[in-house]
């Protein structure tokens, strides 16, 4: 017997409330950006099973999920080059210290080195 | 005679430079350029008058001649407010008053101000007094006259203000400025009354004779008065501030804080007579229009003249005594043309006001100047501080005393005629008002001796260092000033300023010329009787109207009375609740406002934590709400 | 008691793995170990793919996440390496967090069980390798080289900007 197609759907799901749960609770920002990347496994999944189970003929679901794997690299690489920048910054990752949008004043950020 | 706006154009152009180069020129230039241009504006004047009294008569009328206007608001086509210049016998005589006392006063200045701090703002000052004065009287029409008059009294205010760092100079500077502003709020709803009637600002068509400009006014009342009585009345309500009339003299004796050669040009001779000027320029508006307010303008006028010189009698600041005196004088003026009538011999009061204006602003400047000196010899204003100075200050103490004899009313000088002039007048007017107005003449001879005798008689005071005569550039202003009180008094005053501009020849009434000269002369020996040696009469005569002398000495209490009603009534009564309302309910609801919005703002800031990962959340919240939303409720 | 295909065994294993080291993933507290379970979901997504005859899909997934992403992700915690080793966690977004995943997760998945989806049409086979290629780099109508191309020049921008983002200003 085949496998059902939900089953998929709901292993995707739970995958990306993870995500969701990671991306909400943690304050590493590289943790944050693992959790992202589970988001975007979640749907990757998600667009292959559309595809194969509701299009077989086509090949629409999995080129989308070629170039979300690879935006994913693009964005992961980009957001490691700021957290490596906020950390020479600020000395450390952590999500709370990036609220320097809300009042210029609050955060104290230290005095780059040369 | 289109030069005359230069008149005013000139010492215009005197305060600008001085005022805004002041602090780059040495003190004596500044003095100098002052002086100068005073003496340019003054012979400028005394070409006018020449030109004017020369040329101007037609058929022994003098004619009004307006030899430069400008049209500068223009509201209808009957009503526009222009700045120009106005001449008629009048503002001729008044143009040659203030530029001689003015310049007078300059000269006098550059020994008197000396090594001051602020020489040069002084002169600016004394240059921006004498274009607004000027330009006062000169103005054609009643609205450029507020213009100036305002202008004449922020002069005034910085002027007496001079010694900014004194806290009474500052007061009084507040003071006088209050109490005119006071009263020139009447003057402009005045103003605006008789305009809004008129239609017309212009002196030349108020004046005219022509009654159907009143026309429309002539029917409506206010308050049991003609609308015009009223209009006129508060008009004079501003000319009675800045004449001192009681009770809105109070300033005056405080404005004395200025430097003294001010209070001469200002405080006696010129702006004092500003309220004078105006009734006399507005006199057959007065006269026609509303005869009962120029009754009260008598009647106010003598009593004013008869409290002053009451008061005048205790003072001991001799330059107090000159203010009480000048209030007194005005005094008379103003009942010289309160009795007044129009045209011919009933306009004698109309010209005895003026000639005593003139007279008066010529000796009561000398007095003031002379006063300038004794104050500087001694370096006190206290009578109790003088005494015996005829021996050190020889040309002041005859200068001083020809003053002293002009104005007590004995021939040959000056203020024997016009005083004359008045008296007979107002015994014209009324037998009773003109008892009540000799005896006032009286009392004037009897303090100016008590106050020359003090000065220059008496017991010797102790003094630092011998008092020593002024210098000449302070000197030669008096003896200028003594010769013209001298001969003044024979000036035909009548072939120049009348009522109605025509020739009118004066004529001493023998009663009433002798009478004031026997009751003068009276008083002059009782002053000398009571001052010129030590004598206990004047201790034991107030003693006796102990009463009576208290009550002068604090000037009847008038300030008591305008303290109280100012601070226990008006501003503890009306001001501290309109105050509160003010601080509670207006500032109140802003704060209110103020405090809500940033309760608001602190309620929702939450909201901009700049937390990612809260925003990620209240995303995902809204976007599950959303999508039970559209599932549940919507596609169901 | 119904028999285990080959197929639903596989299919059983690899979702085990993902559900557990996915959850496991955002709890742990230290972000190595949090790093090396990402690595088994992404490696049980690529048997995913290749189970549903991806395997072109399955060979990427396993090149670029678990080969590139995850280096990449080793290297910056290397460079990062905070005072704290462990990840303190706050009970309020601990809170917030499970409501929002919970609620999410149960709605989602509420609505996948209750949703007709049409006919599955399941065909056997792999694609082919040279169809694939054909319609990534064909212009035609379902051929995908414009987005190719944007997809390299997004990714030469991603290269220049990290390079200047991360390079240490003198």
């Amino acid at each position: 017997m085949e496998i059902q197609m939900q089953y998929y759907l709901l292993l995707g799901v739970v995958m990306f409330f993870a995500g969701v749960y990671g991306f909400i609770t943690r304050r590493n920002l590289i943790a944050v950006l693992i959790s992202v990347e589970l988001n975007l496994n979640a749907v990757d999944i998600n667009f292959a099973v559309f595809n194969r189970y509701l299009y077989p003929g086509e090949l629409e679901g999995m080129f989308f999920t070629i170039f979300a794997i690879a935006i994913a690299a693009a964005e992961t690489a980009v957001a490691i080059a700021i957290i490596i920048n906020v950390y020479r910054n600020l000395s450390n990752i952590e999500v709370r210290n990036l609220d320097q949008l809300q009042e210029p004043t609050e955060t104290t950020e230290p005095e780059e080195k040369a | 005679m289109e030069f005359t706006i230069l008149i005013v154009l000139l010492p215009l152009l005197t305060f600008l430079v001085l005022g805004l180069l002041g602090m780059k020129l040495k003190a004596c230039t500044s003095g100098l350029i002052g002086t100068f241009s005073m003496g340019i504006t003054a012979l400028l004047s005394y070409a006018t008058a020449w030109l004017y009294f020369t040329g101007a008569q037609v058929d022994g009328v003098y004619q009004k001649w307006i030899p430069f206007n400008i049209e500068w608001l223009r509201f209808t086509d009957a009503l526009h407010i222009d700045l120009g210049v106005l001449l008629d016998p009048i503002s001729v005589m008044m143009l040659v008053v203030i530029s001689t006392v003015s310049l007078m006063v300059h000269i006098y200045s550059m020994g008197y101000m000396k090594g001051e701090r602020g020489f040069e703002r002084y002169y600016a000052f004394l240059s921006l007094f004498s274009c607004s004065m000027l330009g006062l009287v000169l103005a054609p029409n009643i609205f450029q006259m507020y213009i100036f008059w305002e202008l004449v009294g922020v002069s005034s205010y910085l002027l007496i203000g001079f010694y900014y760092t004194k806290p009474e100079a500052i007061a009084a500077s507040k003071k006088a400025f209050i109490v005119t502003r006071f009263a020139d709020l009447g003057f402009l709803i005045g103003i605006l009354i008789l305009s809004f009637y008129t239609h017309t600002f212009d002196f030349l068509t108020l004046t005219s004779g022509d009654h159907s400009i009143f026309a429309e006014a002539a029917g409506t009342t206010f308050m049991g008065g003609s609308v015009m009585a009223w209009a006129l009345a508060l008009i004079f309500m501003g000319g009675a501030g800045k004449s001192a009339m009681f009770p809105l003299h109070i300033w005056l004796p405080d404005a004395m804080e200025g430097p003294t050669p001010v209070s001469a040009l200002i405080h006696a001779a010129t702006m004092v007579v500003a309220g004078v000027y105006l009734v006399a320029r507005l006199f057959p508006v007065y006269y026609f229009e509303a005869p009962e307010v120029l009754a009260m303008i008598a009647y106010i006028g003598a009593f004013t003249a008869l409290f002053a010189a009451v008061i005048a009698c205790v003072q001991t600041d001799i330059k107090r005594v000159l203010a009480f005196s000048t209030i007194s004088q005005i005094g008379f003026m103003m009942v010289a043309l309160g009795v007044s009538g129009y045209g011919g011999h009933h306009g004698l009061g109309y010209m005895a006001g003026m000639f005593h204006l003139f007279t008066h602003a010529m000796f009561k400047a000398l007095l003031f100047l002379g006063a300038g000196a004794i104050i500087h010899a001694v370096h006190s204003n206290e009578m109790s501080h003088m005494g015996g100075l005829r021996k050190h200050l020889p040309v002041t103490h005859i200068t001083f005393l020809i003053a002293c004899l002009a104005i007590a009313g004995i021939p040959p000088f000056s203020g024997f005629f016009s005083k004359d002039e008045i008296l007979s007048a107002v015994f014209a007017f009324s037998p009773w008002l003109g008892g009540v107005m000799s005896f006032i003449a009286a009392l004037t001879a009897f303090y100016m001796f008590r106050l020359y005798y003090n000065i220059f008689w008496g017991t010797p005071a102790q003094h630092e260092h011998t008092p020593h005569e002024a210098p000449a550039s302070m000197t030669t202003p008096l003896v200028i000033l003594a010769a013209v009180t001298c001969v003044a008094g024979f000036i035909p005053f009548g072939k120049f300023v009348t009522s109605d501009s025509a020739d009118y020849t004066i004529h001493l009434d023998p009663f009433v010329a002798g009478m004031s000269v026997g009751i003068a002369l009276i008083a002059i020996i009782v002053a000398t009787l009571f001052y010129r040696k030590a004598s206990s009469i004047p201790v034991r005569l107030a003693q006796t109207f102990s009463g009576l002398h208290r009550a002068a000495s604090h000037r009847f209490y008038i300030d008591e009375v305008y303290l109280f009603v100012t601070k226990r009534i008006i501003f503890n009564g009306i001001s501290s609740s309109i105050a509160w309302f003010d601080r509670h309910v207006i500032d109140g609801a802003m704060n209110g406002m103020a405090f809500l919005t940033q309760r608001a703002a602190l309620a929702i800031r939450g909201f901009q934590s700049g937390q990612v990962q809260q925003y990620a959340v209240v995303l995902l919240s809204g976007v599950l709400i959303l999508t039970i939303l559209v599932v549940f409720l919507l596609c169901c | 008691m119904m028999e285990l295909t080959l197929q639903q065994a596989g299919f059983a294993f690899l979702s085990a793995v993902i559900l557990v080291f996915s959850v496991m993933t955002v709890t742990t507290r230290r972000i190595m170990r949090s790093a090396t379970y990402l690595l088994f979901v992404l490696f049980a997504t690529a048997g995913i793919y290749f189970q549903l005859d991806y395997s072109f899909l399955g060979a990427v997934q396993l090149l670029i996440y678990a080969g590139g992403i995850i280096v990449l992700f080793v290297f910056s915690i290397l460079l990062t390496r905070s005072q704290r080793e462990k990840d303190p966690v706050r009970r309020r977004k601990v809170v917030a967090g499970l409501l929002t995943a919970g609620v999410g997760a149960v709605l989602c998945g509420g609505l996948l069980c209750t949703h007709l989806f049409g006919p599955s049409q399941l065909s056997e086979g792999e694609i082919e390798m040279h169809r694939i290629g054909y319609a990534m780099m064909g212009t035609g109508k379902y051929q995908y080289l414009l987005p190719f191309e944007a997809i390299s020049v997004l990714l030469l921008a991603c290269i220049i900007g990290g390079v200047l983002i991360a390079r240490k200003r003198k």
